[in-house]
């Protein structure tokens, strides 16, 4: 058994952020099921948001207007107090990434240049190019190198063991080795990532299982807000690969087949630039109506941008439609529809990114602090990523440091992982049953079709009766490969039992939640209520599946309004 | 319509040595490698191993040999191939560990050698640092980067000799010297001023063919040549002063 003292679980954003603030007399080290610089945080394209008034727009821009427009674009369902810790520390931290290496793109003057995005009402979009997640990763890891950070490689974390409410290790896959590997820490954080791969049309990297939320879950940690799953409203028609939201704050056009600029319709002060959950349903709207184009999608037209502005400015953009879809939107609008592409909800955490379990930390897209509340604004993932990975690995070494734990309990993780091997001898065993990749195949239609961007009852619960069929059949799944190394059909194996858990979670709270609010839209409740509904929903693993509860969301100084735009 | 995937598969020690297996799949249309492979796994070989990712050509995970030709397997559009048989094998240069998925480590050693972090001069300026906008474009070239390895792979120097630091570390190394923020001294420059360095390339430019991200790192080489003859001749005027 290896032993530290602290495991991060996730090599993107938050986890290296929690690697760095570490204490560096502690013994640290990174778990990830690829290697770092391939974690999904690299796919973000359009910037990170930080009212630091660099553009002339901007002028009295101010961190209180940063953290108002968080507000009103989480529908009024984030926790008040931890938006405005995040919205304060995004200025400084600006700095510290530009000091660390981060190229970020320049006004003439020299300063960190800032792009209008969706639902802000100033241009505060920090970024480099389009390729702004793959900056700060790749900054990150840099800064891990010279850390010296330990990291373990493809090895897929597979359980969490809390012990008397306390965590004290993990069981992970070894894929280089083939083997069940037990690990010992003092604390652990989690920074495993979102789900976006349980939904059939999703602009996540194929990886994301979002296996840590279920396992912090399973472990005894509640799971908050769910229900609320973000959809991006412009990936690519057929490839679902996001086109970022930095080509409308360029000034691009969203476009239906009668050739009209048809957000006028729906949010004629800010256009393009309204939330995501906004434009995501008015885009579906259209297409319902028949003004989509082949029934499934409408135009992003950059081609009044110019060649200059979108080779400066968008040139990620123009590569994938060059190379994805086999056009230039120089001279081409984008085909694009809404996806899948952000979890708002997450494993349950506080504002230091403690659970209730002792030495169980959680931060970035996997936890749900609130800051994104029932809609996240674009810009907001990355900075959530980075200030609170980097805040769990304070919280974390400061447990540890002031004698938070108790002592290992060796025997018990090692218990652990001879459970988990013996489970998984007794699966290989089986010479036929379900194709695991089928049953998957099944679920992503089922929670697109049952828990999309438009919900009512009926639906909600057909998609619960139907992953009742799914719990079963995965009861005699078989493993078909006969590897034991790099074995991808056992970790979707075991991905994909928490990813039932989660889809349950969803499916459960979004027909509870008999409110319209954010992402979630009820076509059977479609106003917000919130005398009933202004409170986070938790759920607590059972084994006869997720008990709920509720709690208060933390309003301070901005009181709920109607949601204008 | 129906086509023959000779596919590399190696599992040492269980194999000997690396032989071909055939299979016959139809892929979708407009499907890229990446998507046949994973249909060719999920439908008929779950015992199939390969490494992927973003499936989007940023995250660096999925570079093989595709017909001979060294490319991301997400970017390498099926019909685009137009041939009956498609052999896949996994990059060269690199050890195979299972399959198509090949041991990275010297990649990374080089990666590490080159001390791959900006080394500024003091602490954060209070409003960040003030960098003219050319010279941060100067910088994006070698930043798309995605760290794929297929630069490494095709290198013929690298083919040679294992402890050649390969087109991505060094054109790495270019990206922080010509970044107006990095001030670090010129020991740290130097440490590539040798054969496994900077004069190990061949200038035959294959890294700049295979590049998915037109990155061309022999740019990134080429410049510090000149700057290793500027800063060795600037270091012994500084030393004899």
């Amino acid at each position: 058994m290896v032993s530290h003292d602290i495991l991060i679980v996730g090599g993107g954003l938050a986890g290296l952020a929690a690697a760095l603030t570490s204490d560096p007399k502690l013994k640290v080290a990174v778990l990830s099921k690829v290697h770092p610089v391939r974690s999904h945080s690299i796919s973000a394209q359009g910037g990170i948001n930080a009212a630091l008034a660099n553009n002339p727009n901007a002028k009295d821009d101010t961190w209180e207007k940063h953290a108002f427009d968080t507000i009103k674009g989480s529908d009024y369902l984030a926790d008040q107090d931890a938006v405005e810790l995040m919205c304060k520390l995004a200025i400084p931290l600006m700095y510290e990434l530009d000091h660390m290496g981060v190229p970020f793109s320049r006004f003439p003057g020299g300063v960190i240049a800032q792009r209008p995005f969706g639902g802000a009402g100033y241009p505060r979009t920090c970024y480099a190019q389009d390729r702004t997640g793959q900056v700060l990763l790749h900054t990150l890891y840099e800064q891990c190198v010279k850390k010296g950070v330990v990291f373990y490689e493809e090895v897929l974390v597979t359980s969490l063991v809390v012990r008397d409410g306390r965590c004290v290790g993990l069981v992970a896959y070894d894929m280089g080795t083939g083997e069940i590997r037990s690990f010992a820490a003092k604390a652990v954080i989690f920074g495993t990532g979102g789900y976006g791969r349980i939904f059939k049309l999703s602009t996540n990297a194929y990886i994301n299982f979002g296996s840590g939320i279920g396992m912090a879950y399973r472990a005894g940690i509640p799971i908050k807000d769910l229900e609320f799953v973000q959809f991006h409203p412009t990936a690519l028609y057929g490839k679902n690969i996001l086109i970022s939201e930095a080509a409308r704050g360029e000034g691009g056009y969203l476009i239906n087949n009668k050739g009209r600029r048809f957000m006028e319709d729906y949010t004629p002060t800010v256009m393009e630039l309204a939330p995501r959950d906004i434009v995501s349903r008015s885009i579906t709207t259209e297409i319902l109506k028949g003004n989509g184009f082949e029934n499934a999608y409408v135009h992003l037209d950059l081609r009044h941008l110019g060649r200059e502005k979108i080779e400066k400015r968008l040139p990620g953009i123009q590569d994938i439609c060059i190379h994805f879809a086999g056009l230039d939107p120089v001279d081409t609008p984008i085909p694009i529809q809404p996806a899948q592409h952000y979890s708002m909800g997450g494993i349950d955490v506080d504002k230091d990114c403690a659970s209730p379990v002792k030495g169980f930390y959680a931060a970035g897209e996997c936890a749900c602090v609130s800051v994104h509340g029932a809609n996240r604004l674009g810009g907001n993932s990355l900075l959530d990523a980075i200030v609170f990975g980097k805040i769990a690995g304070l919280s974390a070494s400061r447990f540890i440091n002031e004698g938070g734990f108790a002592g290992s309990k060796d025997a018990e993780i090692d218990g652990e992982a001879g459970r988990l091997t013996s489970d998984f001898e007794g699966i290989r065993k089986r010479d036929k049953g379900h194709n695991v990749y089928r049953l998957l195949n099944d679920l992503k239609i089922l929670m697109s079709d049952k828990a999309g961007i438009y919900r009512d009852a009926k639906q909600l619960r057909e998609g619960i009766d139907g992953l009742g069929r799914l719990r079963e059949a995965y009861k005699d799944a078989c493993i078909y490969g006969s590897c034991t190394r790099f074995c991808q059909e056992f970790v979707t194996l075991v991905e994909f039992d928490y990813m039932m858990d989660l889809a349950e979670a969803i499916l459960r709270g979004a027909d509870l939640r008999t409110e319209t609010r954010g992402s979630h839209f009820r076509t059977d409740h479609p106003k917000r209520d919130d005398e009933s509904w202004l409170k986070h929903t938790l759920a607590a693993y059972t084994e006869k599946g997720p008990v709920f509860s509720y709690r208060a969301v933390n309003v301070d100084k901005y009181k709920p309004q109607e949601r204008k735009y | 319509m129906s086509t023959i995937f000779k596919i590399l598969r190696f599992d040492p020690p269980k194999d000997e040595q690396p032989h071909f297996q055939e299979y016959i799949h139809t892929p979708k249309p407009g499907d890229t490698m990446l998507e046949v492979l994973k249909d060719i796994r999920d439908q008929q070989d779950p015992s199939l191993s390969f490494r992927y990712s973003c499936r989007e050509a940023v995250c660096g995970s999925c570079a093989l040999t595709i017909n001979g030709e060294i490319g991301l397997a997400c970017r390498t559009q099926f019909e685009a191939l137009k041939t009956d048989v498609v052999v896949i094998e996994p990059l060269p240069n690199l050890e195979i560990i299972k399959d198509l998925i090949v041991d990275f480590k010297p990649f990374w050693d080089a990666y590490n050698y080159i001390q791959p972090y900006l080394q500024p001069e003091g602490e954060a300026p209070p409003k960040g640092h003030c960098v003219d906008e050319k010279d941060m474009e100067e910088v994006y070239q070698f930043i798309t980067c995605i760290l794929c390895g297929s630069c490494y792979a095709a290198c013929p120097v690298a083919t040679r000799d294992g402890r050649y630091l390969g087109p991505a570390a060094l054109a790495k190394l270019y990206r922080f010297a010509i970044d107006p923020r990095d001030k670090r001294p010129w020991p740290a420059l130097a440490r590539v001023d040798n054969p496994t360095g900077v004069w190990g390339c061949d200038t035959v430019f294959r890294c700049n063919d295979v590049c998915p991200k037109e990155v061309r790192p022999a740019d990134g080489i080429e410049g510090l040549r000149r700057r290793m003859v500027v800063g060795r001749t600037k270091h012994l005027f500084g030393r004899k002063k």
